[in-house]
């Protein structure tokens, strides 16, 4: 949506599509990376894994499910879950670049999940506050499911960093490939301002510092190297996505799309 | 590569034993074990694989080789004596019916 | 939740290590007669110790295989709630291995051990997982015909003589159940809806009815080792008592679906008060126990390929919490 247009609507309007899109970004990068840990399930280094992997992917579809039944209601064409899960095409969905990245090796994948949790950390904490109350309420539960995500991963983040020569080094190979990808977690646009001066997200630019205070202690403690800031092209949160969405989408919307209408 | 100095990694991560409060006010109750590479992994698997369905809200983990168990073939000795001792169970005491609460 | 009479498939009887006592056995037997649970540090006989690591490390091989069938519908579950649901059941499968896989280590077998011999072929498990899921039915049916045949299994060893056995076989027996419900609803869900979808139900059903019904195992009177595991309480109950009860619960089931059992010889027997069917084909049972199924290759080099490209993370794991012991000790 632009912002030409979107200065045209009435204000309420205006203030209704930004937090659609605010909502969808939320659920489509839960719904994408939860997604992507589900391809893990059966084949993580050890069984334990297996669960762990899986738990954190029923945390971040159930995000999912929350989130676009709510971004679905604010939208008011009767679309759930499941219509917007299944029935948008990649440019339509707003997830972070980052969640759609291929699961790659267990530690390009702790990488990913990690770089994640310590964004949702900030982000759910800041909308416990939101004049959204739905929201306020979505953020409460799922910040308690990111402590846990964010425990996971940081500790195999160290594990992996100050483990062998090997793990060092294909752990700090991910963290410089999948660096460029963060540019976008804390660069602010008018649906970000729009949900600031609206009171129902703090602003995105307040969050980064701590954000990245944080990512600085755990490199520290894994003994690896902050690459760094890369500028990126990239933009999911705007709907412009890597290759990869596409072939994510292709296969979780396949059976939908081959018998449309049908009941599951 | 592993250390040729090291033991073998086929044995792996070593065991826990885990024990799980499910509710306050009860005891800490065995429920299986664990492998994990450290204490805290430990902790985690053991709340990834036996409280998925909230079992619990509180979990120890105890490394297996650090219980110390006491023998069955000593069980006559340990634990013998304690069924001729009737005094200890409530049971041996004859209450009249009057007296609640006992 | 998988667990196949494997181990009454006619091999010897293990052998009773030297120097044990007839005392000694009719004891043990004794306690086992008196429906006395058998702790891991208890005095047992060598064949009991070993005949409990087989059949406790199949059951737990085969939920850790069975992970992968369903497994591969996860990213392509037709809707978000099946989604969460078919995660959360591969998980409490996995989970099922796990505390299987404790309760063999307590008879003094590592998991690391067992788990070798799975990925080398070596070891045995359930037949049933070397069957394919080619379509989203194929999920309905695992959860309704394949789930239901290894609840009818696995209760009976609720009671068996090993406690940490029995104790595992509880907490699975408890997470079951909505694992059959999840499955069932599927097929139901298909059943009623589309053309295609009834289609795609009842080719499900018959791809899995014969596999599932074989998954008891074979008839009693041609194995060995029956009697024995009845003695030892470690089988309550017959192949054949088990498999006639599973039948006689799912025929209605299939009829409410309004599905039809790919068996043209099921019929309500009027005398004995149950559905007999047609002859089971053993051939194909045996030959997918051998390795020759459509996918035992695949689902042992999916774990082969899992546990390998692990290597490294788990070495990993060790290395840290070596380096953290050492930084400790230097700091005390």
């Amino acid at each position: 949506m632009s912002t030409a247009v979107a200065a045209a609507v009435r204000p309420e309007r205006a203030l209704n599509e930004a937090l659609l899109r605010y909502v969808l970004r939320l659920a489509d990068t839960s719904l994408v990376l939860g997604q992507r840990l589900g391809e893990w399930v059966g084949h993580a280094p050890a069984l334990e894994e297996d669960l762990g992997l899986g738990n954190l992917a029923l945390d971040l579809i159930g995000q999912a499910r929350l989130l676009l039944s709510y971004a679905g209601q604010i939208e008011g064409r009767e679309r759930d879950e499941d219509a917007l899960a299944y029935l948008r095409d990649a440019q339509e969905f707003f997830n972070l670049a980052l969640a759609e990245q291929p699961n790659g090796d267990f530690g390009c994948s702790i990488v990913r999940q990690w770089l994640i949790d310590s964004w949702q950390l900030e982000i759910y904490t800041g909308l416990q506050e939101s004049a959204d109350s739905r929201l306020a309420a979505i953020a409460a539960k799922a910040l308690k499911e990111t402590r846990y995500h964010y425990r996971f991963s940081s500790g195999w983040l160290v594990r992996l960093g100050d483990g062998t020569a090997e793990s060092h080094a294909r752990v700090q190979r991910a963290v410089d490939d999948l660096w460029r990808f963060t540019s976008e977690l804390f660069a602010p646009d008018e649906v970000d301002a729009r949900m600031a001066s609206a009171g129902i997200a703090p602003p995105l630019s307040s969050q980064e510092a701590r954000w990245s205070a944080r990512v600085d202690e755990d490199l520290r403690a894994a003994t690896l190297q902050r690459p760094a800031t890369q500028p990126y092209p990239w933009h999911g949160k705007r709907g412009v996505h890597t290759e990869h969405l596409g072939y994510v989408l292709a296969e979780m919307q396949h059976l939908q799309r081959t018998y449309p209408g049908a009941r599951w | 590569m592993t250390d040729p100095g090291k033991p073998p990694l086929a044995l792996g991560w070593p065991l826990f034993e885990v024990f799980i409060r499910s509710r306050a006010g009860l005891e800490h109750k065995h429920v299986g074990s664990v492998h994990a590479a450290d204490a805290r992994m430990a902790i985690e698997h053991a709340r990834d694989v036996y409280t998925r369905r909230q079992e619990g809200i509180s979990i120890w983990v105890v490394a297996s080789l650090d219980i110390i168990a006491s023998d069955p073939e000593e069980a006559d000795a340990l634990f013998e004596p304690a069924r001729d001792k009737v005094y200890r169970h409530p049971t041996f005491y004859v209450i009249p019916d009057e007296v609640k609460n006992l | 939740m998988y667990t196949q009479a494997l181990d009454t498939h006619g091999k010897e009887p293990v052998a009773a290590a030297p120097g044990e006592s007839a005392v000694q056995a009719t004891r043990f037997q004794n306690r086992v007669d008196a429906d006395e649970k058998i702790e891991p540090k208890d005095w047992m006989p060598e064949a009991y110790r070993q005949t409990l690591i087989r059949q406790i490390s199949q059951h737990a091989h085969s939920e850790i295989v069975g992970m992968l069938p369903e497994g591969n519908w996860i990213t392509r579950a037709p809707s978000l709630r099946r989604k969460a649901v078919l995660i959360a059941k591969v998980q409490d499968e996995g989970g099922h291995g796990m505390y299987l896989y404790s309760a063999a280590e307590t008879l003094g077998v590592s998991r690391d051990q067992l788990f070798e011999q799975l990925l080398s072929g070596a070891a045995k498990y359930s037949s049933i997982f070397n069957y394919p899921t080619p379509t989203w039915a194929d999920v309905g049916a695992i959860g309704w015909l394949v789930d239901g045949a290894a609840i009818m299994n696995q209760i009976p060893i609720c009671r068996c003589s090993y406690g940490p056995y029995a104790r595992a076989m509880v907490r699975i027996c408890k997470e079951e159940s909505f694992h059959q419900r999840q499955g069932f609803e599927i097929m139901l869900t298909l059943a009623q809806g589309s053309a295609a979808q009834r289609t795609m139900a009842q080719e499900a059903l018959n791809r899995w009815w014969w596999p599932s019904i074989m998954m008891f195992g074979p008839s009693d009177s041609d194995s060995k080792h029956t009697a024995q595991s009845m003695r030892w309480k470690i089988k309550r109950f017959s192949n054949d008592e088990l498999r006639q009860k599973f039948i006689d619960v799912t025929v209605p089931q299939a009829h409410f679906l309004g599905l039809t059992i790919p068996d043209a010889q099921l019929r309500w027997d009027e005398a004995t008060q149950h559905y007999l069917g047609g002859p089971i084909d053993w051939s194909e049972f045996n030959a997918v126990l051998r390795g020759n199924g459509p996918c035992n290759r695949e689902r042992l080099q999916a774990r082969r390929a899992a546990w390998e490209a692990g290597r490294w993370v788990r070495e990993a794991a060790s290395a840290h919490a070596e380096k953290l012991t050492r930084r400790r000790a230097q700091a005390a």
